[in-house]
Order: C-alpha cells, then structure tokens, then sequence
C-alpha cells in the first residue's frame, strides 16, 4: 500500500488517525457553521473573529502561568481564545451600527488591532524562560505532531454541539440570511440570531485553532458553503454538502499530509477544499464555466433554429449555412432550406409566440425577463397561464403560415 | 376632513378619525392604530409625530411623494426601525402580542433573488413560526402553502430557483408568503411597483378577496391614478400627516397639493381627481 492509501485507511499510526477524524469532523462542522455566514455575505467576520483569538491565547497562557498553573492546558487557552474572539465580535458589530464605520472597515480594524496585540505577547512570551516550550506559535499556521486523545475529544464535542446548534437554528438563520426586514417584522430578534449565527462560527474557530490555526481556520469555514452553493438551489441542502466537503476535505487534507514527512496539515487541507472549489467553478452544472459555455453554444443553436423558423414562416430565403445546418438536423428543412411539414409547423408556432413575445416586452418592462427571452425557451415556461392570456388578447385569432 | 397641518404627539385621535370609524368598532380594536409614532433617522425625522387609524374590512392606501416616510411607517410599526415615540396598537393590543395577527410583503428589492431558494420554501417561510424549530412540515401545511401559491396564479412555479422569475412573479411568491399567514392585518409595502399589468391584477384580486374576508389590507402606494378604483381609505403623508379618511373625502386635490407641495402639476391632479381615472 503507498503511504496515502494507509493514511487513508488509519493505518498509519495512532497520531495520523487521530489527526485525520478530528480534521474530518473539524471540517464537516466548519462547513455546516460556515454556511449561514457565507449565505448572511458576513463571509469575513470569521477573519476578525479567527485573528482576534491570538490575544486570547496568550493571555490565558500568562495567566495560568502566573497562577502557578500548567501554561499549555489546552481548555485554558481555548477559553482564552474564546473570550477575546467575543470581545472582537461584539466590537464588530456594535462599530457596523453605532459608528458610521461599514462593517468591512470595523472588521478591518478589530482584526488588525487583535492580531497586532496578540503578536506582541507571543513575542513577549517566547522570551520568557517558561515560554519557550510553549509552542503557542502552533495557534498561528495549527499543528499536528503533538496531537492529543484530548484534542480529538474536544474537536469532536465542540464539533457535534456546533453542528447541532446550525441544524436548531436553520429556519431562523435562513430567513434572517434571505430577508432580515420580514424576520424582524415576524418578530424574530435579528440581532440576536446573527450573533447566535456568529458564536457558532466563534466556538468553531476556538476548536480548529490548534490543529489548522487561526489564519487558515477562516478557508475552513468559507470554501465549503461557496462549492456547495454551486451544485445545489436549496439553502438546506447547502448546509449539508458543504459540511460532506469540509468533512472530506480535512479527512483527506490530513491523509495527504500524514503520507509525507514535510506536508503540513492544515495548508494541505485548505488545499484539497479549493482544489473541490476549483473543480466546482468549471463543471458544476448550470452555475459552472463549463456549463455557461456550454449554455452559450446551445444559446447559439437555438438563436439559428428560432431565426431559421421565422425565416421560414415569412418565407424568406435562408442564406446562413450553420442555420440550414440547424434546421436540417432538426428534421425541419431539407438541404436546399425547403421546410419539410414540421419545419412549416414549427414556423407558425415560434411565429405565434414571437409576437407574444413582443407584446410580453410590451407589457413586462423588467429585466430579469427580458434576460429569459431567448428565443426557444417556450413561452409557457416563462409565463403564467393568465399572463399569456393576457397577450393573446392583444394578439387576436392565431396565425396562418 | 381638514388637512392637519400642527400636529402634535398625544392628540387624541377621536376628532380626526370620527368621520369614518364604523360604529360598530370601537377605535382601540382598530386593526392598526398609530399615536404619536417619531422616526428618525440620524437628527432627521422621517415621520414626526404622526397619528393614523387603519380601519378594518377595508383596503387603506399610505400615499405620499418620495422620501416622504412611507416605508419607514410600516416597519416602525412592526418594530423593524426603532422608534423615538409612539405607541402602535394592532386591534387593540401592543403588536409585540398580536404579531401573528400581522402579516408583512416588505419591497421586492430588499432581498437578494440569487439566494438559493425555491418558490415554494419562500412560502413555507410563512409558516416558519407555527411549525417551530425542529419540526417537520406537516402535508397540511405544505398543501396551505400550495393553496397560496394558486391564489396568486403561481402554482407551476412551486419548485423554481427564485432567480428565475420575473419582478411581477417575485411580488406574488412575497404575496403568497403572506397569506400563508392567514393574517387579519395585511401590511403591503409597494406591492405593485414595478410590476406588470396582469401581476397588478393578480394582486389586486388577492387583496379585494382579504377584504372581502373580513380583513384589513394597508399598502404603500405610489400610483395616484389607481387611488380611486383600487383604495377605499387613503392616509396622506409627507414626514407629517396630511389627511386621513375614506377616498371621497380625504383624496382631494387640496389634500394632494398640501401633502406634495409643488411637485405635481396641477393639470395632473385636476385629471385624477375629477374623472377618476379607470385601472
């Protein structure tokens, strides 16, 4: 077996396996939290909140240190960690509404100022003599070579509470994500559904922290839902594919990394996420590159047939060669752009909906349907019965061909 | 009616809405009643001081130029927009008890359509607070939501990305929403912007059936043409209240003049007023 296929299958050791379930259930709840902050577009709240962790981490290190403490304990400094990433989100969103700060600039600031404090103490600590084993550096870029059952436990805890609660609260945090001003005018607290929608990506953060770090921890909450949005209209099921991403992504992320001795985990998994990201952005269907190309060629075709019809209906001659092409493989005209019976068929009916097109701009003067008008999509799918009742009475009889 | 032109926070409503209240209702079981309601935003009021009567089993029109304050009325009522003062009651209670009472179409553009959702969950989004956090729709409920969705004309439409409709057809699916409600209080904020004729229509008989239902139906309009043959009551504001009362009395020319100062012309409203212009 190569050493990928072992790591793959646990079979790499006590501390590989550990790390790659915890990068499994770290990504599928990094996914599933992500996703409302991705469709609330607050996507980068979770960078203030990842960097305003550091000064927690520290503070909670000197703190217990200075109580005589063990200055590594890993629930100490995650609590550390939580209660600065807090104190930055509360900032946030009090300076995105009380201040004439956007919410972009508050980010900004909160995240810059934090992280610069942060720095500033790990410097500060790594001078110390009790420090220098710390290895509180690990917060920065996560890191598996000392990976502990107990982390595993915390990663698994936190991450089931975390999805747990996303799954409690979807209704809500989808209607505040859609409509904010039909949720608060239902009575729903927006406020306090965005900040229950960012403590779940908060307590994420907090429990990524040591394994991907803080900087990389936000890839792990914002690439999923975004691949997920690609292959999927319904916001349910976005939660859910985009944790089966994270999840794989951090399972996998971590086999990769444990298969060689000098790959990191936490860039290797963020990598596997964007390489599916990637993936996702050229052959998703309908949202895709590959699929507007594709979408634009059939767009093409159907403009040559609809052109061709309606040549033929006014019985113009067809000089274009890729429009007889069309309509001969269609069945609808002959080589020499004679119309065969359905091609005569064909003509009278696009020339009908032709002119209920024309009204149908007439009347709708709007874009998002002058968007749909292309030309073979059939009328009926664009518009409702009555509606195109509507049009046919200021057509008058059908027409002959 | 008089134009009331100093209004002050308090006021009882009695000598202005007199005119028009049934005698059957007693003013505090009106469906939507407003006393004294500042909104500001920054040290600039957007509505100052404004008293309304929303009258029940009626079709009530909030008309008013741009900027006037005509949307930021409906969602200071709803506690959407904090107010400075004011006390709104919804038949007769604070509304933070008679919400589910109370169902609101907010404007088209106030919500991001590429949102992946279909028609027909933006309708169960009205049935959200009935069926709780964890539990399932029930097939009763997912039919109700169906129902609503042929009540606007939009049934074939149930299972559409919400991107791929037309403006007219997002106003019905936001209509549709709301009569999942099954509301006594229909709070509609410029539902026939922007739409086209046989949407107008649409929702226009939707409303005509609420009222017929014994309901109350409140809009933010913006076409004075189709005052007349859409709105039984009107409330004219611009920041401050105009007038209030039934069509025939309170939509005047010299209320209109008053509520917009110079930015109609008279020959527009001469033609409005007197012929009454047909949908």
């Amino acid at each position: 077996m190569t050493p990928f296929l072992e790591a793959l299958l646990l079979q790499s050791g006590y501390n590989a396996s550990l790390v790659a379930i915890g990068a499994g259930l770290l990504g599928f709840a990094a996914g599933t939290a992500g996703t409302f902050l991705f469709l609330r577009k607050r996507a980068l709240v979770s960078d203030a909140v990842a960097h305003a962790t550091l000064p927690g981490v520290t503070l909670a290190f000197v703190a217990m240190v200075a109580l005589g403490g063990d200055g590594r304990n890993l629930l100490g400094l995650l609590a550390g960690s939580a209660a600065t990433a807090w104190i930055g989100l509360v900032l946030v969103d009090w300076m995105a509404r009380r201040t004439r700060l956007s919410e972009d600039a508050a980010i900004g600031a909160v995240l810059s100022v934090f992280f610069g404090i942060g720095i500033v103490m790990l410097t500060v600590i790594q001078t110390m003599s009790a420090g220098r084993q710390a290895g509180l550096e690990s917060f920065l870029l996560g890191s598996t070579a000392g990976m502990l059952f107990q982390d595993a436990v915390v990663i698994a805890i936190g991450g089931s509470l975390a999805v747990l609660a996303t799954y409690v609260l979807r209704r809500p945090m989808t209607l505040v994500a859609f409509d904010p001003v039909y949720a608060a005018a239902s009575g729903y607290n927006v406020r306090q559904i965005d900040l229950a929608m960012m403590g779940l990506v908060m307590a994420v953060t907090v429990i990524g922290l040591k394994l991907v770090g803080l900087i990389l921890i936000v890839a792990m909450l914002i690439i999923p839902p975004v691949t997920a949005r690609f292959w999927t209209d319904k916001s349910a099921h976005v939660i859910w594919y985009a944790g089966a991403i994270g999840g794989f992504s951090g399972y996998v992320g971590a086999a990769i990394s444990a298969s060689a001795r000098a790959l990191p985990t936490g860039p290797i998994i963020v990598l596997v996420a964007a390489a599916l990201f990637l993936f996702s952005l050229l052959f998703a269907p309908a949202r895709g590159v590959a699929a507007a190309i594709i979408q634009h060629r059939q767009f093409q075709r159907r403009v040559h047939l609809r052109q061709g019809l309606l040549s033929l209906a006014r019985s113009e001659k067809i000089l274009e060669p890729y429009t007889i092409r069309v309509l001969k493989s269609e069945g609808l005209a002959r080589a020499d752009g004679v119309p065969t019976d359905a091609g005569r068929a064909q003509a009278a009916k696009i020339a009908r909906d032709e002119r209920r097109w024309e009204i149908a701009r007439e009347i709708h003067r709007d874009v998002g349907l002058t968007g749909r008008y292309d030309g073979l999509t059939p009328i009926e799918d664009v518009f409702t019965a009555d509606e195109i009742a509507a049009f046919d009475a200021h057509l008058g009889g059908p027409v002959a061909v | 009616m008089r134009i009331v032109s100093d209004n002050k926070a308090g006021v009882s409503l009695a000598t202005d809405v007199g005119a028009f209240v049934e005698p059957d209702y007693a003013n505090d079981e009106m469906p939507l009643s407003i006393r004294g309601m500042t909104v500001s935003y920054g040290d600039k009021p957007a509505v100052f001081s404004l008293d309304a009567t929303f009258p029940p089993e009626a079709m009530t029109a909030i008309i008013g130029p741009n900027g006037a304050g005509k949307s930021t009325l409906l969602k200071a009522a709803l506690g959407v927009i904090p107010r400075v003062s004011g006390e709104v009651t919804v038949f007769g209670e604070p509304i933070e008890n008679t919400r589910n009472r109370v169902a609101y179409v907010p404007q088209r553009a106030s919500v991001d359509w590429d949102f992946p959702t279909t028609v027909i969950d933006v309708v169960l989004m009205g049935l959200y607070r009935g069926v709780g956090l964890l539990r399932r729709f029930t097939r009763a409920q997912k039919a109700k939501a169906e129902d609503c969705l042929e009540r606007v004309g939009m049934a074939d439409f149930k299972d559409r990305q919400i991107g791929q409709l037309s403006g007219g057809q997002q106003q019905r699916v936001f209509l549709a929403r709301a009569l999942a409600q099954d509301a006594d209080l229909y709070l509609l904020d410029e539902p026939l912007a922007g739409v086209d004729a046989a949407t107008e229509r649409a929702v226009i008989e939707v409303l005509q059936s609420l009222k017929t239902e014994r309901r109350a139906v409140v809009c933010v309009h913006h076409d004075l043409a189709t005052v007349r043959s859409y709105f039984d009551h009107v409330l004219l504001i611009n920041v401050r209240k105009f007038a209030e009362g039934p069509v025939d009395t309170a939509f005047t020319a010299e209320h209109l003049h008053a509520t917009y100062g110079g930015r109609l012309a008279a020959t527009h409203l001469n033609q409005l007023d007197l012929a009454g212009l047909p949908a």
